[in-house]
């Protein structure tokens, strides 16, 4: 392990210094990702397994493909072919597979605090692809590397995250890393949607979309998950979608020319984003996909990269 | 026609600004022009004789039933508008049990544009708290609002989940609207039919115990607190009610409660000395005397901030029946003044508060531009004689509702004119003096 961690857990533990040493190292990543050969030795004969107990392809494939980069051994494994459904815990599950050895265990798992349950029971590092509503730290770390990129720094600048934010993991994650790089964090979504006590964690809440995007650098757009039962939160996203929605007439009159759009995906097309918003000049979405390869090869050499880390520049 | 209206030497009761006096009220192009001790009678005006009765912003009713759509023969828009204006209310609440349900702009606007139509009270409707009153799903409320809605409300019915209240006071948050509920816990309700008390048990119906209210409002009181949202408590009936009302007022939660004249009049042995008259059945029950005394203080001291009627029109075929199988509700629209200023004659309530709480009162309730004379102001008025004694005539009642237990019984107090917008929308003829 280079870095100052031995896991990645959760952003609210990662100081200002830890998340700059990612996204400094991201950006020699992001380099060798832009090469014909996408290969560089750093972490030959070490091994990452993705442990994923949600649904995923854009992260786990992220995840995958960033290990490979680095010449490291990936391996994927799904909750719903295991034996999980013969009743093994997560626990028993994640030490059997330790007993193999692998360098760096990626856990995404519906229950908050799963990955820090794992690593107390493992000695190889942990990664979080994301537990329950708590945090998604990899997205929170991309999130802040694009908008570096798009912004060049996140000092005084005013991010605004729309969306279900009681039940995000980025949100939370987000909230946790943007205002350590300098940046204000505005809130905004149905009273339904506002976790309690969400201010104490250092952002404004607006319930009018148009009062937490004007005037801000970027805009987070996060996904609705409308198939809630038992508890709405919305009559529907038909009233979602107009009232916080993303529409191409609201993103041309009340966003700032310069200001950015980013959405951690998947994207439900019309609901809290325009087609042609999603689409267009501002969307930085696919930078984020991009940078996400970029980022997650960071916090694996970090955690897994030893004496012969090779082939990266700029970095011993 | 002219459009100056000179109403001379009233007593003018505006509780919104303070006023209570002798005045004189010129009205002009829709809009209160002036008022004051004495004003030069402008030439070719209307002119009122007002001395000896009282001028009074037009009454603001924040619960009645049109039931239009769908329930026409009962009653419509038009109709219950008229009654409205002879009972001095120009602007009445259009509660959202109609059928189709008004959960959606459609309703919304149909109502609104018979309103129009008939050019009488003003009809400010109000949308669904859950998707067809199901109360499983939060209806639009965004697009209720935008439609032209003023509050939310499931009235007939409760909110039974709790889970289901506290979204709907949350959502409404963002829209500003008030969350206004009928109290009631349906298992606790039960089958019955008039209040749980000593005339329930001799009269051997099914009685609704106080607590079925009073469990909801505390409910109710709590998830407000939870959520900051806004509260209106509808037809209080109870001790109970008024004292958890009372204690969170005092505590500083954004909530605000009516209450019928007839709950302010009637008891349960009401219902006794009837004979078991379907004109005594409505949702909540007339209740006990301790109940009336209690509801009766909480008017008096702020606790209730309106008079509301929960005017209710219903057909012979729906009342004509045996007691259990009555559908509940009574009409009271135009009874209101007559049954409240006999509880001013009895020093139940002071007349400034009387005025008060059919104006200023459910007007800050749900934050409308009415209830008030202030200069500028849109002309909606009523001029009312305390002392006209009259006889309810059900035959000449203009709702098509004729179940009030007035029915036949005499009053004192009545509204003699009322204007809206600048318009005399309604003229009793002077008649029994």
């Amino acid at each position: 392990m280079i870095g100052r961690h031995k896991h990645c857990i959760a952003l609210e533990e990662y100081s200002r210094e830890d998340i700059l040493e990612v996204l400094d190292l991201a950006v020699s990543m992001k380099e060798v990702m832009q090469r014909p050969i996408k290969k560089v030795p750093s972490l030959r004969g070490k091994s990452i397994v993705n442990l994923f107990f949600e649904a995923s392809t854009r992260t786990r494939s992220s995840f995958e493909i960033a290990a490979k980069i680095l010449s490291a051994d990936a391996l994927n494994w799904t909750s719903a072919a295991s034996s999980v459904t013969k009743g093994e815990t997560l626990v028993d599950t994640a030490r059997n597979l330790e007993a193999m050895k692998p360098d760096v265990l990626v856990i995404r798992h519906a229950s908050g605090g799963a990955p820090r349950l794992v690593a107390e029971h493992v000695g190889c590092s942990v990664v979080s692809a994301g537990d329950g509503a708590h945090e998604h730290p990899t997205q929170g770390l991309l999130d802040c590397f694009t908008l570096r990129e798009k912004l060049g720094t996140l000092e005084g600048k005013t991010v605004a995250i729309v969306g279900d934010i009681s039940h995000s993991r980025v949100a939370r994650s987000d909230l946790h890393a943007m205002p350590k790089l300098g940046a204000k964090v505005r809130l905004c979504g149905p009273p339904t949607m506002i976790p309690a006590g969400v201010e104490k964690l250092g952002a404004t809440v607006h319930y009018d979309l148009r009062e937490a995007v004007e005037g801000a650098d970027a805009v987070v757009m996060l996904r609705i998950q409308h198939e809630r039962i038992g508890d709405p939160l919305i009559p529907n996203t038909r009233e979602y979608s107009k009232y916080w929605g993303l529409g191409v007439k609201k993103a041309e009159e009340w966003l700032k020319p310069s200001c950015v759009i980013l959405h951690p995906g998947p994207i439900n097309r019309g609901v809290e984003l325009a087609p042609e918003v999603a689409d267009g000049p501002r969307s930085v979405i696919l930078d984020q996909v991009q940078n996400g390869v970029a980022v997650r090869m960071a916090v694996l050499y970090l955690l897994a990269g030893g004496k012969h880390a090779e082939g990266v520049e700029g970095k011993a | 026609m002219s459009d100056t209206i000179f109403i001379e030497g009233g007593r003018v009761i505006d509780p919104a600004n303070g006023v209570d006096g002798v005045r004189t009220v010129v009205v002009r192009d829709g809009k209160v022009a002036e008022i004051a001790e004495r004003l030069e009678r402008p030439r070719d005006a209307r002119a009122i004789d007002a001395r000896g009765k009282w001028v009074t912003p037009g009454f603001v009713d924040l619960h009645v039933h049109l039931r239009e759509p769908g329930q026409e023969y009962k009653e419509t828009v038009e109709t219950g508008a008229r009654a409205a204006v002879a009972g001095g209310f120009t602007t009445i609440c259009a509660m959202p049990n109609t059928k189709p349900v008004n959960d959606n702009a459609s309703v919304t606007e149909l109502v609104l544009a018979r309103a129009a139509a008939a050019g009488l009270a003003r009809v400010l409707p109000l949308g669904c708290i859950s998707r067809n009153q199901a109360g499983e799903e939060l209806a639009e409320y965004g697009e209720l609002k935008a439609a032209g809605c003023v509050a939310v409300t499931d009235d007939g019915r409760p909110v039974v989940s709790s889970s289901l209240m506290r979204r709907a006071l949350e959502y409404a948050k963002a829209f500003g609207l008030p969350v206004a509920v009928h109290e009631e816990d349906p298992l606790l309700a039960g089958k019955g039919v008039m209040h749980e008390g000593p005339a329930a048990t001799r009269l051997g119906l099914k009685g609704i115990p106080a607590a079925a209210e009073d469990v909801m409002v505390l409910r109710d009181l709590a998830l407000l607190e939870l959520t900051g949202g806004r509260l209106h408590v509808q037809h209080v009936s109870t001790r109970g009610a008024v004292r958890a009302l009372r204690e969170a007022k005092k505590r500083g939660l954004a909530v605000t409660a009516e209450v019928t004249p007839h709950h302010l009049a009637l008891t349960d042995e009401d219902v006794a000395v009837s004979g078991y008259s379907t004109d005594l059945k409505m949702n909540p029950p007339l209740r006990s005397a301790d109940d009336v005394a209690a509801v009766r203080e909480g008017l008096a001291d702020g606790t209730i901030d309106a008079i509301a009627t929960d005017h209710a029109p219903h057909s012979l075929v729906e009342k004509d029946l045996e007691f259990d199988a009555a559908m509940n509700g009574i009409v009271g629209l135009e009874t209101a003044f007559g049954v409240c200023m006999d509880l001013v004659r009895r020093g139940a309530l002071p007349e400034r508060r009387l005025v008060e709480v059919l104006t200023a009162g459910p007007a800050g309730a749900f934050r409308l531009a009415a209830g008030t004379l202030a200069r500028g102001a849109l002309a909606d008025l009523a001029v009312l004689d305390p002392a006209a004694e009259w006889v309810v005539d059900p035959a000449r009642l203009r709702s098509k509702g004729r179940n009030t237990p007035w029915k036949g019984k005499r009053l004192v107090g009545r509204c003699m004119y009322t204007i809206v917008g600048g318009r005399i929308v309604h003229e009793e003829v002077r008649a029994e003096r």
